[in-house]
């Protein structure tokens, strides 16, 4: 009963695999949907990494596609400029996980670069030099010629599917939930609740500030690298300030520190993304009302606006699914 | 070209750094006041551009090109930007004054957002580049080997008067010992008889209207304009301000001329430097002096 208990969120997370992948099988759900939902998928991944950072450390990024840049890069520069992987080779499958974690760890080196800095900045600072550090980052890719300048990383192999999407995202959540649910989690939950008060009960606080910058761009790196080859391209415009702003986006209107949140608004938002995109070409094509896909955005900067005015704590405020919480031993 | 501290250099360093002079002072302001980074605030300038864009073409038919249609232009350029500023702290940020700091910066992140898309978004607008008219017709001086337009003069002039005129309203007006009481304590201020509420509106209308005059300045030296203009020279101003030592008005202008300055001397070395550099200086000035060239150090209150 106890382990069936504890595998409750992977039980609920395979179901959701069996459902998804039953449905594309009979042809209900198109490759067009699947896509969006690998996307989704990817964008859990960005949220709940970033949760981690902005809402249960208390410290503010704006800068977390940059993070996921690099992971595109490295691993999009590994599996095709260096190693030429092919679809087709069954060990080049294994050359892709390790592209893969090899971008999230370079990413993860530049989630401490950057946390280094937050020992001494708090808030607003801190936010202006992580969006810094988005744009120097996207500055130097633009910048190299090796891969590709502005034209952006072409020719990628679609090693990302479904099945590897889901099998990381699912990580992603366990690990980040596991360890925002450990004693280190709630010295990151001190910090952001009263640094100053949690550094003379004795948390080391520039470590645990450090290691939510780390873990959150290791993940990062990840979803970059598993987005780049799923769209089979890496382009500097994809990891720019707007593309950080729509996963604090989803963290916000989730709600700052529930990863349950952030797991509903990535999902929401994404739909949400292509729904209005739908709806958009159709009113110009069809009914001939002249209007562009700028309109996403305005209403996206409309909701965080009325999110942050009516509903500071987002959607789910601090609560959890009950899936997502670890239950004490009894006794 | 010469060399990369040549006095052509200087020159086009301190006509950008006259622009973001402007941009970083209502920076500085507001956040002297209310302690945000208005993230929304290059935007500001770019409202302002685009104000100035549209009031060329309405008075253009009255006036030719020349020191009365820009007079006019400047005007409706400082309005556009003033009522937009005191439009979105009246709607976005007041209602926040009381709550966490981070709620408001991130309404800042959404004000940001709407102003550009909704610019790119609405037809007449539209999301692609626009020429800038000429508001004053170009002149070319050639002095001591370095090549000076009238715009130059006109920037730096703008930019002086408006910044001798802030001086003077903050440092021998009731109005402007009002703001630095407020910047100093809301609160001990507001017992003191101050209305508080309309010295951070008057900020906000200050700082927007500064911004807009950068936005008309901005479109007469670097002639095209487009909605999402203000988010690097925003940011740019930003670091300006940090560099000065945020919530100083001196230290605004300061590092607004210096990062003018180093900017175009490091695009001259190398664009991708001329690109970052702005961001190293941020990084250099956090690391090494968080508080700025003339800023307060403050300490964590018990």
């Amino acid at each position: 009963m106890g382990t069936l208990k504890k595998m409750k969120l992977v039980l609920a997370a395979l179901t959701f695999y069996a459902v998804v992948q039953v449905l594309n099988l009979a042809g209900i759900l198109n490759g067009y949907f699947m896509v969006i939902i690998n996307r989704s998928l990817i964008a859990v991944i960005f949220a709940v990494s970033l949760n981690l950072i902005n809402g249960i450390t208390g410290q503010f990024s704006l800068g977390h596609m940059g993070f996921a840049a690099v992971g595109a890069y490295v691993s999009g520069t590994l599996t095709t400029l260096f190693f030429h992987l092919n679809l087709n080779h069954p060990f080049d499958n294994l050359g892709f996980l390790a592209a893969i974690l090899l971008g999230g760890l370079m990413a993860s080196l530049a989630g401490f670069l950057i946390g280094f800095p937050s020992l001494r900045l708090k808030g607003d600072y801190l936010a202006i030099v992580t969006l810094g550090f988005g744009e120097i980052i996207r500055t130097i890719l633009n910048n190299i010629s090796y891969v590709g300048g502005p034209r952006g990383l072409l020719g990628i192999p679609k090693f990302s599917n479904f099945t590897v999407i889901f099998l990381f995202a699912l990580a992603t959540i366990v690990l980040i939930r596991n360890l925002v649910q450990s004693s280190i989690g709630r010295s990151m939950l001190s910090i952001r609740e009263n640094e100053l008060a949690s550094e003379l009960v004795g948390v080391d606080t520039t470590r645990y500030k450090v290691l939510g910058f780390v873990v959150g761009a290791f993940f990062a790196g990840i979803g970059g690298g598993l987005l780049a080859h799923l769209l089979q391209i890496a382009h500097p415009t994809q990891y720019g300030f707007y593309a950080s702003a729509l996963i604090l986006i989803m963290v916000y209107v989730g709600g700052i520190g529930s990863l349950t949140g952030s797991i509903i608004a990535a999902f929401s938002l994404t739909f949400l993304t292509e729904g209005l995109r739908v709806g958009i070409d159709w009113l110009r094509d069809t009914v001939g009302v002249p209007i562009g896909t700028e309109w996403t955005m305005v209403i996206y900067a409309v909701l965080l606006i009325l999110i942050m005015l009516f509903k500071t704590e987002g959607l789910m405020g601090m609560r959890e699914a009950k899936i997502l919480i670890i239950k004490e031993k009894e006794g | 070209m010469g060399s990369i501290f040549s006095p052509q250099q200087i020159v086009n360093g301190l006509q950008l750094g006259a622009i973001y002079a402007l941009i970083a002072l209502g920076y500085t302001m507001v956040y002297g006041i209310v302690r945000l980074i208005n993230f929304a605030h290059g935007d500001f300038f770019m409202v302002g551009a685009y104000a100035a864009f549209g009031s060329f073409f309405m008075f253009n038919f009255l006036l030719p090109p020349g020191n009365g249609l820009a007079f006019i232009v400047l005007i409706l350029a400082m309005a556009a930007g003033a009522a937009i500023a005191v439009i979105t702290d009246y709607f976005a940020y007041k209602p926040l004054r009381y709550k966490p700091k981070l709620s408001s910066l991130v309404t800042a992140i959404g004000v940001s957002m709407l102003l550009e898309y909704a610019f790119s978004a609405i037809p007449v607008i539209g999301p692609s580049p626009r020429g800038f008219p000429e508001v004053l017709p170009k002149q070319m001086f050639h002095f001591a080997q370095v090549d000076i337009s009238n715009y130059v003069i006109v920037d730096l002039a703008v930019a002086g008067v408006l910044m001798i005129g802030l001086t003077f309203l903050i440092q021998r007006t009731a109005l402007g010992r009002a703001m630095r009481a407020v910047s100093q304590d809301k609160d001990a201020a507001k017992l003191m008889g101050i209305n508080v509420d309309r010295i951070i509106s008057l900020t906000f209308l200050i700082g927007g209207a500064f911004a807009g005059a950068a936005g008309l300045l901005a479109g007469l030296t670097y002639p095209r304009i487009q909605p999402y203009m203000g988010i690097l020279p925003g940011l740019k101003a930003f670091i300006a301000a940090v560099l000065g030592g945020i919530g100083s008005i001196p230290g605004a202008v300061l590092g607004a001329f210096i990062m003018g300055i180093a900017e175009t001397c490091a695009t001259a070395y190398n664009s991708l430097l001329g690109e970052g550099i702005a961001f190293v200086i941020l990084i250099v000035v956090l690391l090494l002096r968080p508080s700025g060239i003339f800023g307060e150090k403050t300490a964590d209150k018990i």
